[in-house]
C-alpha cells in the first residue's frame, strides 16, 4: 500500500489566454508522504498556485496524472471533484475567503452543510475545530470583528472541520504580521506533528517555508531542487 | 446554520439596498392586488345575489332619457314594490365646481332609499317647494349651507326657458346616511323633478335617465331584471336593467377600457421592477464572485450554487410579494367597506393565485442570469480576481 500522499505524474498545464497558449507547468513529477508538510517556493509564475490548484483539485491537467489519497483525481468530472474536495482536502487562503455574513462559527460550519450530520452534531465538530485553533471565545463573532490572525485560524478550522487528511495553503501568512505569522504556522506546524495531516504549502516567504519538513523549489514550471 | 439560513444571510448582507429593493416589491405587489381587483371587477359577470335595488336605463346608453311613463309599467312586475327615476342635472356651484345634482320625485325617491335619513317634515318641504333642493350632509357642510339658503347653482347641460344656465334652489333640507358606508355617499344634491320639467329649456319634460326599482325581495332581482328588459324589447325605448354596482361601475367604464389600462399600467410596473431587481440581484453576485468560488472550492456543486443565488431571488421576491398582497388585501377591504360594497376590490383567491405565480415568475426572470454566471464561474480563474 502506498504511503503517498499526493502523487503528480509528468503534469503538464498549458493555459490559454486569448490566442496565446501558456504552458505553466512542464512534465512535473512530484511525491508527497502522509503527513508530510511540504513548501512551495519559486518566483512569480513559476507555477507553484498552478501546481497547489491541481493538488486541490481546483483545475485539471492538461496532461498527466494527479493521484491524491489513491484517487485519479485528473479524471474526474466537475461534480465528482466537488464531492472530492468537499471530503478530502481543507483550503487555506492568503486573504482568508470566510464569508462575511456568516459568525465564525457559521463560516466553520459551512463545509458540514455538505454532509448528512445534524445540526447538533454539526455544532460539537465545529466547537472541536474552533478549540485546536484556540478561538472558542470568538466563535459567535463576524470576520470583521476578528483580526487577520484569528481570521485566519477560522479560515484553518474551516478546513479541518471535515477531517480532510490534505491541507492546501496559498500563502496563508501572505497578509500577516511576522508574530501572526509564526503563530499561523505553529499551528499548521501542530496539526502536521500531533494531528497527521499533510499539509502543502505555498509561500513567498523563506521563514515560512522554515516552518515545512520539506522545502521544493519551482522555476518555470519544474522542479528545481528539494531542501529538508 | 442552515442552507436557507445563508441564503437569508446573503440576503441582507447590503441592508439598505436590501430594503429599498424589499419596498420596491411591495410597492408594485400592492399595485398589482389592487388593479387585478379592479380588472376582475369590471370583468366578472352580473351578479344579482343581494341585490334589493335595481337600476334600469337606456340600452344604447344612460345619457339617452327615457320617459317616465314606463314607471307605472315598472311597478307593475311582480317583485317590485316601488319605483324611482332619477335625471342628471349637471350642477356647477360658484366659479368651476362641478356637483352631483339630480332631478327626481321626492317621495318616490325617499321610498327606495331608506338609507338617506332626513325628518319626514324636511321630505315634505322637498315635494311640495317647487324650487326646493335637498342636500347631502357632506355636500352643505363642504359649502356651509344652511337650510332656508337660496343655492345658486349653475348647469352645464340645461339652460332655463330664459336661456340663462344659472338656476336658484331653496335648500329646505340636510339628509344624512344610515351608516358610515352611506354618510359617505350623502355628496350629491336632489332638486324637485317637476319644477326641472316644467322650468328647463330643453323641452326635456317627462324624461329621466334612469328608473330605480326598489324590491320585495333580493331573490327576485335576476328574474325583475330580465323581465324589465323583455317587456320593453324591440320598443323605441329598449332598456338595460342591472344592479347599482354595476350601474355605477358602468359609469366608470365610460373613461375608457379599464382593462386594457390596468394590464398597461401592470407591464409597466412589473418591467420595472425587473429592472431594479434584476440589477439588485446583478449587483448582488457580482460583489460574491470570490465567496461563490470558495464555496466551490468547499465542495458545494454548481448546481448547488446556482440553487443559493436563485433562493435568494425567490426569497426577495417572496417576501416583498407576500407583505405587498397582504396590503393590498387590507386596502381592498377597506375600500370596500367605505364604498358600502359598492366596489368590491378586496382581493379574491384567484387574484392571490395569480400574485403567487407572479412571484415565482419574477424570482426566475430576476435570478436566472446571475444563477447561471455564479454556475459557470471557474474557480481558479475567480479566486484570481479573474
Amino acid at each position: 500500500m502506498s504511503d503517498s500522499m499526493v502523487q503528480v505524474k509528468n503534469v503538464t498545464k498549458v493555459y490559454e489566454r486569448g490566442k496565446q497558449k501558456v504552458e505553466v507547468l512542464h512534465g512535473l513529477t512530484l511525491d508527497i508522504p502522509k503527513s508530510d508538510f511540504v513548501a512551495l517556493m519559486g518566483p512569480s509564475g513559476s507555477g507553484k498556485t498552478t501546481l497547489l490548484n491541481l493538488i486541490g483539485g481546483l483545475d485539471q491537467p492538461t496532461s498527466g496524472e494527479v493521484l491524491v489519497g489513491g484517487a485519479r483525481i485528473d479524471q474526474m468530472s466537475s461534480g465528482q471533484l466537488a464531492h472530492w474536495r468537499a471530503h478530502n482536502v481543507g483550503f487555506v487562503f492568503q486573504f482568508y475567503n470566510l464569508m462575511p455574513v456568516l459568525s465564525a462559527e457559521a463560516n466553520v460550519e459551512l463545509p458540514l452543510l455538505l454532509t448528512k450530520l445534524s445540526a447538533a452534531q454539526r455544532r460539537q465538530n465545529v466547537g472541536v475545530a474552533l478549540q485546536v485553533v484556540g478561538l472558542t471565545d470568538r466563535a459567535k463573532h463576524k470576520p470583521r470583528e476578528l483580526s487577520g490572525g484569528q481570521e485566519q485560524r477560522v479560515a484553518i478550522a474551516r478546513a479541518l472541520v471535515s477531517d480532510p487528511q490534505l491541507l492546501v495553503c496559498d500563502e496563508p501568512t501572505g497578509d500577516l504580521d511576522r508574530t501572526t505569522a509564526d503563530e499561523i504556522l505553529g499551528l499548521l506546524q501542530v496539526l502536521n506533528r500531533e494531528h497527521g495531516k499533510t499539509i502543502v504549502m505555498v509561500t513567498h516567504d523563506p521563514k515560512a517555508a522554515g516552518f515545512a519538513r520539506r522545502i521544493l523549489h519551482l522555476e518555470k514550471g519544474q522542479l528545481l531542487e528539494q531542501a529538508a | 446554520m442552515t442552507k436557507s439560513g445563508f441564503v437569508i444571510a446573503n440576503m441582507f448582507r447590503k441592508r439598505t439596498r436590501t430594503i429599498l429593493t424589499l419596498l420596491s416589491v411591495i410597492m408594485a405587489f400592492v399595485l398589482f392586488g389592487l388593479l387585478q381587483s379592479i380588472n376582475s371587477m369590471f370583468s366578472a359577470g352580473a351578479d344579482f345575489v343581494g341585490a334589493t335595488r335595481l337600476m334600469t336605463q337606456a340600452r344604447v346608453s344612460f345619457t339617452q332619457p327615457l320617459p317616465v311613463s314606463m314607471l307605472p309599467k315598472l311597478e307593475s312586475i311582480p317583485g317590485v314594490a316601488r319605483v324611482a327615476h332619477s335625471m342628471w342635472f349637471g350642477g356647477i356651484w360658484q366659479e368651476n365646481t362641478p356637483l352631483f345634482v339630480f332631478s327626481v320625485d321626492p317621495l318616490r325617491y325617499r321610498d327606495v332609499y331608506p338609507e338617506y335619513v332626513m325628518p319626514d317634515a324636511q321630505w315634505q318641504a322637498f315635494a311640495h317647494t317647487r324650487t326646493s333642493m335637498v342636500a347631502g350632509k357632506l355636500l352643505a357642510d363642504q359649502y356651509h349651507w344652511k337650510i332656508g339658503q337660496k343655492i345658486p347653482i349653475s348647469s352645464n347641460i340645461y339652460p332655463q326657458k330664459n336661456g340663462s344656465k344659472s338656476w336658484a334652489f331653496d335648500l329646505v333640507g340636510i339628509f344624512d346616511g344610515k351608516d358610515d358606508a352611506w354618510r359617505r355617499q350623502t355628496n350629491v344634491a336632489f332638486i324637485n323633478s317637476d319644477y326641472f320639467d316644467e322650468a328647463n329649456g330643453f323641452n326635456a319634460k317627462g324624461r329621466t335617465n334612469f328608473f330605480i326599482l326598489k324590491l320585495t325581495d333580493s331573490q327576485h332581482a335576476e328574474s325583475v331584471s330580465k323581465t324589465v328588459d323583455a317587456m320593453f324589447e324591440n320598443s323605441p325605448d329598449e332598456t338595460k336593467t342591472q344592479t347599482e354596482r354595476d350601474f355605477n361601475l358602468g359609469f366608470v367604464k365610460q373613461v375608457g377600457d379599464i382593462a386594457l389600462i390596468v394590464d398597461w399600467i401592470l407591464f409597466a410596473v412589473f418591467f420595472t421592477l425587473l429592472l431594479v431587481v434584476g440589477n439588485t440581484m446583478a449587483q448582488s453576485v457580482r460583489e460574491r464572485i470570490p465567496e461563490l468560488a470558495v464555496l466551490k472550492t468547499l465542495g458545494f456543486s454548481d448546481g448547488s450554487v446556482l440553487g443559493f443565488v436563485l433562493a435568494e431571488a425567490f426569497a426577495l421576491c417572496l417576501c416583498g410579494g407576500l407583505v405587498g398582497l397582504l396590503l393590498a388585501t387590507a386596502l381592498g377591504a377597506m375600500v370596500e367597506k367605505g364604498t358600502g360594497g359598492q366596489f368590491q376590490v378586496a382581493l379574491d383567491a384567484r387574484v392571490w393565485l395569480i400574485g403567487i405565480g407572479a412571484i415565482v415568475a419574477m424570482s426566475i426572470l430576476v435570478g436566472l442570469l446571475p444563477a447561471l454566471r455564479a454556475r459557470r464561474l471557474r474557480i481558479v480563474d475567480a479566486l484570481a480576481g479573474r
